[in-house]
């Protein structure tokens, strides 16, 4: 089952989306931003909170002089292992009681800084790689089953209730559990500290929590006989910081988009930018698959006239992690099935966008979204639909299948409702197993003439922003209708220009270009 | 003269409905029982549960059917609709040019910390939904769409500076009553400032009735399926005959 598109197309949107992100990568490299800095301090084992709870990391950069800032947050921390000799855990302990200032070691020579953070560094970085060969010898002894691979949220809020939903969900049949964060977690400055049990519309992410439910699928996981992924969210402010914690905590997938925060959160474009890179160099280390998020575009707007921004989308995402040093295989592209269902032939709409992504980008783990936009309070329909769904993510196989749940509009998923999905899921694709490998797409029938059309006006889209460059394009609206200025948004306040001798001990490594990969 | 229903099934009066719920027990035909005697505590007569099995572990699936020996006198329910005033786009810019003569300032948010802009966008969005145009559209509007996770307060300064006509705040997310709460506070907060009764205050989502809304002090409330041009009649409807009665 291939589609007969125009390959030259294909290519020609590949250097366009190139194009597009090399500009925006000359930014990046001169620029850091406070949350990488705050990531920096917990790769090193700054952790805890100090007075009114802020977490020690925030502490420590609010503390620092701009100028310290500029040159980056480890080097004033660096300063201060150095001159007392605690080991970073103790010392940050110390920093929250308030017994010592970094200004208080200023005057330390930055050699001597950097002298004391190198073991830090390499434990940091050997305990990263250990929980990605601790996940490589997992799957390899529990094997997963085949893709599409089952995915459902769990969002009580509490997340001791949202382990209980996981470990019934994984009886059920899910692969992938993602803990959806709590309403405007990605608005705070911050990441909170400690297990949680209050959050709206979700469960906030932290350390512990991660934990926590790590343990929770790893435990399931050993009695289901298959290894079990853990997802959370690598976006809004605090990217760079929760790609941290996912890399300790040995998540396996993170949604990392290079553009949602932007469009869809006010969140400013070279903040965003910024943090992306970071977070995506330390995903690409750690193993963790992103899933990013066009199908944003698709719910505020009409999915027949996004068609072509998803796929644009797509390509700029794929350019942007390749330029953070993740290959495909750690890549999940998005993509929803969003289309009106009374639009006739719309079936064959959402054929022809799934199995256009999965032509273009033969290697990405792609992650198929289910319909939200058109699901009502009408349960019964809604379970139709998600088994159209689910049949076209199997025919076009699709690798991360978020399952649609038929009270999507009403509530977050009950117990039972999630059961009834799977259940839902595994009945469709099983059935439907190797449909896609039986049949072939009509010669330039609607399903092919869609396609091309949609990749047609993808390139003339990528060529559109290519010419007035990414920030000049989000700035007039191109992307989903929504208008955001380069200075505008929450966070520009903590982009910092970087000081000649910035010093971020952790990128020198994670570099796509550095000499340890 | 009243007029008693109940739910049909195949037959008037039998009263049939369906149910399905998860109970926390591991399946087994004592748990069959369980959850068909529950039904039956709930005043419901013969119950039948057609479907019983085990989703998880300590987890069991019903679905049941029973009848109910209630009814309900449909010519007591009250449940008045905003929606009643039909206009369409170009109907209603006359009717505000006519009655009002200048333009309706009308500022909406998704408030709280919800971020799902979804309703909003549909209502106030260029664009609008279903093929009826949002009120940005309207030219006798001006409309300030203020996106998502709008404290109340900064919401209510914003009306005050901008001496707003029409308030809409819009609630998705609704767990653990978050939806009421946001709309409860919004409506002190501008009673608590002086300026309830200069504004029509309106909330939206799906989850939404025109009942709960009046309960909560609003004008007006619009749930699932509105469209952009019944909330805009709406608006300057209640805004005209509000300026009538004041001048």
């Amino acid at each position: 089952m291939q589609l007969d598109v125009d390959r030259n197309s294909i290519d020609r949107c590949r250097a366009l989306a190139s194009a597009i992100v090399a500009p925006v990568e000359a930014f990046i490299s001169a620029h850091t931003t406070v949350s990488v800095e705050r990531a920096v301090l917990r790769l090193l084992g700054v952790d805890g909170i100090g007075s009114e709870e802020i977490p020690v990391p925030n502490l420590i950069v609010d503390a620092l002089t701009p100028h310290e800032r500029a040159r980056g947050a480890a080097l004033a921390f660096g300063k201060a292992v150095a001159e007392t000799g605690l080991d970073p855990a103790p010392l940050s302990e110390a920093i929250a009681l308030g017994r010592y200032r970094l200004s208080d070691f200023a005057d330390t020579p930055d050699e001597a800084a950097r002298r004391s953070l190198q073991p830090h560094v390499e434990a940091a970085l050997a305990h990263i790689r250990s929980r990605r060969d601790e996940r490589a010898a997992l799957l390899e002894r529990l094997p997963q089953l085949p893709p599409p691979l089952l995915y459902v949220i769990v969002a009580s809020g509490n997340i001791y209730e949202d382990r209980t939903a996981a470990v019934a969900a994984v009886e059920a049949g899910a692969q992938i559990i993602a803990v959806i964060r709590s309403t405007g977690q990605s608005l705070l400055d911050f990441v909170p500290f400690g297990p949680t049990t209050e959050g709206f519309g979700g469960t906030y992410a932290t350390q512990a929590n991660f934990r926590i439910m790590r343990a929770a699928l790893d435990e399931i996981g050993e009695k289901a006989g298959r290894y079990v992924m853990l997802t959370n969210y690598a976006s809004g402010l605090c990217m760079p910081e929760i790609a941290t914690m996912a890399a300790l905590e040995r998540l396996d997938m993170l949604l990392n988009d290079s553009m949602y925060g932007i469009l869809f959160r006010d969140i400013n474009m070279k903040r965003t930018f910024v943090d992306q890179h970071f977070s995506r160099m330390l995903n690409a280390y750690s193993g963790i698959v992103i899933n990013t998020g066009e199908d944003n575009y698709l719910t505020t707007a009409d999915a027949v006239e996004q068609a072509p921004a998803v796929l644009a989308s797509q390509f700029i995402n794929q350019a942007f992690a390749r330029r953070a040093g993740m290959p495909d295989s750690q890549i999940g592209l998005g993509d929803a099935y969003e289309i009106d269902p009374d639009l006739e032939d719309g079936f064959l709409y959402q054929v022809a966008q799934a199995q256009l992504a999965r032509q273009i980008f033969p290697e990405c783990p792609l992650k198929y979204m289910p319909p939200t936009k058109h699901m009502t309070g009408d349960v019964f329909k809604g379970h139709l639909i998600d088994a159209l769904f689910n049949l076209t993510s199997v025919m076009t196989k699709q690798t991360i299948h978020l399952c649609g749940m038929l009270t999507e509009a009403i509530h977050t998923p009950f117990l039972g409702d999630r059961a009834l999905s799977l259940e839902n899921a595994r009945y469709i694709m099983n059935t439907a197993r190797h449909f896609g490998d039986e049949i072939a797409f009509k010669p330039g029938g609607t399903i092919e003439r869609r396609a091309q059309d949609v990749l047609t006006r993808c390139e003339r889209l990528l060529d559109s922003v290519a010419s007035m460059g990414l920030m000049h394009a989000i700035d007039a609206a191109v992307f989903a209708d929504v208008k955001r200025s380069p200075d505008g948004g929450r966070g520009f306040d903590g982009v910092i220009e970087r000081a000649p001798d910035y010093y971020n001990p952790f990128e020198e490594v994670l570099r796509p270009d550095a000499a340890a990969r | 003269m009243s007029h008693a229903v109940k739910p049909y099934g195949d037959t008037a009066n039998d009263g049939k409905v369906q149910l399905s719920f998860t109970l926390p027990v591991p399946w087994s035909e004592a748990a069959d029982e369980a959850a068909r005697q529950l039904v039956a505590k709930m005043g419901f007569t013969d119950v039948s549960v057609v479907d019983g099995r085990q989703i998880a572990t300590g987890f069991s699936f019903f679905v049941v059917y029973a009848s109910t020996t209630q009814s309900v006198d449909v010519d007591t329910i009250k449940a008045p609709s905003a929606r009643a005033t039909a206009m369409d786009m170009d109907a209603v810019d006359a009717f505000v040019a006519e009655r009002i003569g200048r333009k309706v300032r009308i500022a909406g948010a998704c408030i709280g910390t919800d971020a799902h802009t979804v309703g909003i966008d549909a209502i106030l969005n260029m664009k609008g939904y279903k093929g009826d145009y949002g009120l940005e559209r309207y030219h006798w509007f001006e409309t300030h769409n203020l996106g998502s996770q709008v404290a109340v307060d900064d919401l209510v300064r914003f009306a005050k500076e901008r001496r707003v006509d029409a308030l809409l705040a819009s609630q998705v997310v609704t767990q653990k009553g978050s939806d009421v709460k946001n709309f409860t506070e919004l409506a002190e907060l501008l009673e608590a400032e002086g300026l309830r009764d200069r504004v029509v205050l309106i909330c939206g989502g799906p989850r939404v009735t025109n009942l709960m809304a009046s309960e909560l002090g609003y004008d007006a409330g619009f749930g699932r399926g509105t469209l952009p041009s019944e909330v805009a009649a709406f608006v300057a409807v209640t805004l005209a005959e509000r300026l009538a009665r004041s001048s």
